[in-house]
């Protein structure tokens, strides 16, 4: 693969993201980290939910369903089962998969399901305009928190870890090296792979949150990102305590428990 | 081993486990729920001997996820459930009418609304199964009333779903569901295969001909194609313009009415009487009793629901002077053969409805046709 195009569908350019948007990004460290794998884009099968960051799937040009909010990780789910030879990739939000589609990401992990999962965190409802989602941060503002979000965020990454995923890496659309890093671990991974990418929507969380301009996100994120190494709670609690606002980045877990297709397998093969 | 020729002895839910492996089924989703359980036991411990996979989903809603995905790898992919997982589902049913993907659901009906009589049936889902989910589009159901029927309609159902690509949803109920009997599995069932796409074209996945029915790009063969429950093109890519959302939405319907008459199963007896029962389901055993001691009266029993046999029903409504529909709800087929036999100038409809979780008796039928 030598080119983005080769990736992406051409025809359906320009995309519906805004400027500024942490959509591109993630779209680019994903070309980089796919091409540099070998891996058959006819053997490959991309499903996404609802939101902006679910759109990514009908831009890539592979087989891909664009299911409905909160399910992509049910259907991704069954199809990797019914065909195990398929490399299934998952896109989506944090509203798709923490929210309504919360319950089959618990399980999904727990299952440790045949799957790479990569999490566009924006800390908000993007494509529906700007609403609160489990991430936004305590007394963030969104159209549906106009006092303040008074309740406080979930942490995906953590979820994954313990709840059984293979393998959960966190950065910041800013870390593109250890993103494209930890994209390609995760595509090669068996079992249950997850990576959130913290990535900026200008346009429904910086507008309400004093940072309307993409560079003023940029800005925030770097200033909240801490490496897991030098995170003072590292102690408490390894993966975050996003309680504090903090965005802990890194590596959480890479270990290798049986996947769910492989247990089915050797089930019946009677081992 | 797919069952050989020959008869059985069976509970309900067991007979239609039997007709979905008869039928080729290769996935099946779910999550326990009285009283359809039966169907995902027996299938948890049928399907890997048959090479199949089974897995029991975190929600009826992971349930059709699932069962949607294991259909676009080329799976002939069922679920089973009853009212409060059938109601879970209904987005998805959407989806999958909106994609064109083929699944069976199978929903061993219980009382509803609500947790209603978990034990005990009803026929209360008949108009959700169509309407259930938002939008216009058409799904097929068809509604078995023995154990023979459970086997038979089972593989129907899966015929139906893969050429259509559409959901068929069984309508059973806890009578029929949980009901044991002897059926037959004859040598050789009909089994049809969904039509699939073979050149390698890859923008315009949901290209169709005459049929209506696109041919299937089976994920996993290179056609790189794009599936969405937004209003799509040919290409399968997302479109706002009102006349490509209209020619999908009417084609979606036009694909199943149009083919009403191939999807219709009535069954007829005593043909010349003036005087019909109309049933589906598990009240119709009570109307052959009925009929069987006094052939004066007609049944139309219909096996197939949605879409609506109206050919039979207007057949029927032709030369009688009455029409009974014996049904457990609060008359939901009732309007539709009111409304069909209207139209034949068959005026008299009655219904006869019970809701409180017990089938019609044979006496309760005779009675209500000495009424009139
Ligand atoms: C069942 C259902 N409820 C609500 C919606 C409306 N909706 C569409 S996208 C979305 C939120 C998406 O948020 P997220 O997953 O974080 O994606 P983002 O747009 O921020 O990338 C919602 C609520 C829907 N499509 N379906
Ligand atoms: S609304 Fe936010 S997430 Fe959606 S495209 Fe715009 S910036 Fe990106």
């Amino acid at each position: 693969m030598e080119d983005f195009f080769d990736l992406y569908r051409k025809d359906r350019w320009p995309t519906i993201f805004c400027p500024g948007c942490g959509v591109g990004t993630v779209m680019n460290c994903f070309y980089r980290a796919f091409s540099e794998l070998d891996i058959d884009q006819d053997r490959v099968v991309f499903v996404s939910g609802v939101g902006c960051s679910s759109r990514i799937p009908g831009y890539i040009r592979a087989d891909s369903i664009h299911t409905t909010h909160g399910r992509a990780l049910a259907v991704a789910t069954g199809l990797s089962l019914s065909n195990p030879d398929l490399k299934v990739i998952v896109f989506t939000g944090d509203g798709d998969l923490g929210a309504i589609g919360g319950n089959h990401f618990i399980h999904s992990s727990r299952r440790n399901a045949d799957m790479t999962v990569f999490c566009i965190n924006n800390n908000i409802y993007g494509m529906t305009g700007g609403q609160a989602s489990t991430t936004t941060p305590h007394r963030a503002f969104s159209t549906t928190t106009p006092y303040g979000n008074m309740e406080f965020p979930f942490d995906l990454a953590e979820l994954a870890v313990t709840a059984g995923a293979n393998y959960v890496a966190r950065w910041t659309v800013r870390n593109v090296k250890e993103l494209i890093g930890s994209m390609r671990k995760a595509l090669v991974k068996n079992g249950f792979s997850f990576v959130e990418v913290a990535s900026p929507c200008p346009t429904g969380f910086g507008r309400r949150n004093k940072m309307g301009d993409p560079k003023q996100m940029y800005e925030w994120l770097k200033i909240k990102s801490v490496r897991k190494e030098k995170s003072e709670f590292w102690n408490m609690d390894p993966v975050d305590l996003n309680i504090s606002g903090q965005i802990t980045i890194g590596e959480f877990v890479d270990r290798n428990r049986p996947s769910l297709g492989s247990m089915l397998k050797s089930m019946m093969n009677n081992e | 081993m797919r069952l050989e020729a020959g008869t059985y002895f069976m509970q309900g839910n067991e007979a239609c486990v039997e007709g979905a492996i008869a039928a080729g089924l290769r996935f099946f989703a779910g999550y326990p729920i009285t009283p359809s359980t039966e169907i995902a036991e027996r299938l948890a411990e049928r399907l890997p001997e048959e090479g199949g996979i089974f897995i029991q989903m975190e929600d009826e809603i992971a349930s059709i996820s699932a069962v949607i995905g294991s259909s676009w790898v080329g799976a002939k992919a069922m679920t089973a459930t009853s009212g409060p997982g059938f109601s879970l589902m209904q987005e998805n049913i959407g989806y999958a009418a909106m994609t064109e993907t083929p699944l069976v659901i199978v929903n061993v009906m219980r009382g509803g609304p609500s947790t209603g009589l978990p034990t005990m049936p009803s026929q209360g889902d008949v108009m959700q199964a169509k309407y259930g989910s938002h939008g216009d589009y058409e799904i097929i159901a068809l509604a078995p009333a023995t154990v023979q029927d459970m086997f038979d309609l089972t593989i129907k159902a899966f015929n139906f779903s893969e050429i259509y690509r559409v959901p068929a949803i069984i309508l059973s109920d806890a009578e029929v569901g949980h009901m044991r009997g002897k059926f037959t599995v004859p040598k050789k069932s009909e089994v049809l295969e969904r039509r699939m796409r073979t050149d390698k074209v890859w923008h315009d996945g949901f290209a169709y001909d005459e049929s209506l029915v696109p041919r299937f790009p089976v994920f996993g063969r290179g056609f790189r194609v794009h599936v969405t429950g937004i209003s799509h093109d040919i290409a399968g890519y997302p479109r706002t313009d009102p006349e490509v959302h209209e020619e999908l939405v009417r084609r979606l319907s036009e694909k199943i009415i149009g083919n009403r008459d191939k999807i219709s199963l009535t069954d007829i007896y005593n043909e010349d009487s003036d005087r019909f029962i109309v049933t589906y389901g598990s009240p119709t055993l009570a109307a052959m009793e009925v009929i069987g001691n006094d052939p004066s009266i007609g049944l139309l029993q219909l096996k197939t629901l949605w879409p609506m046999p109206e050919e039979s029903i207007r057949h029927v409504a032709k030369n009688v002077k009455e029409i009974l529909v014996v049904e457990m709800n609060m008359g939901q087929v009732f309007k539709e053969v009111q409304r069909i036999a209207c139209l034949e100038g068959c005026e008299n409809v009655r219904l006869l409805s019970k809701v409180g979780g017990e089938v019609h008796t044979p006496q309760e039928i005779v009675h209500s046709l000495r009424r009139c």
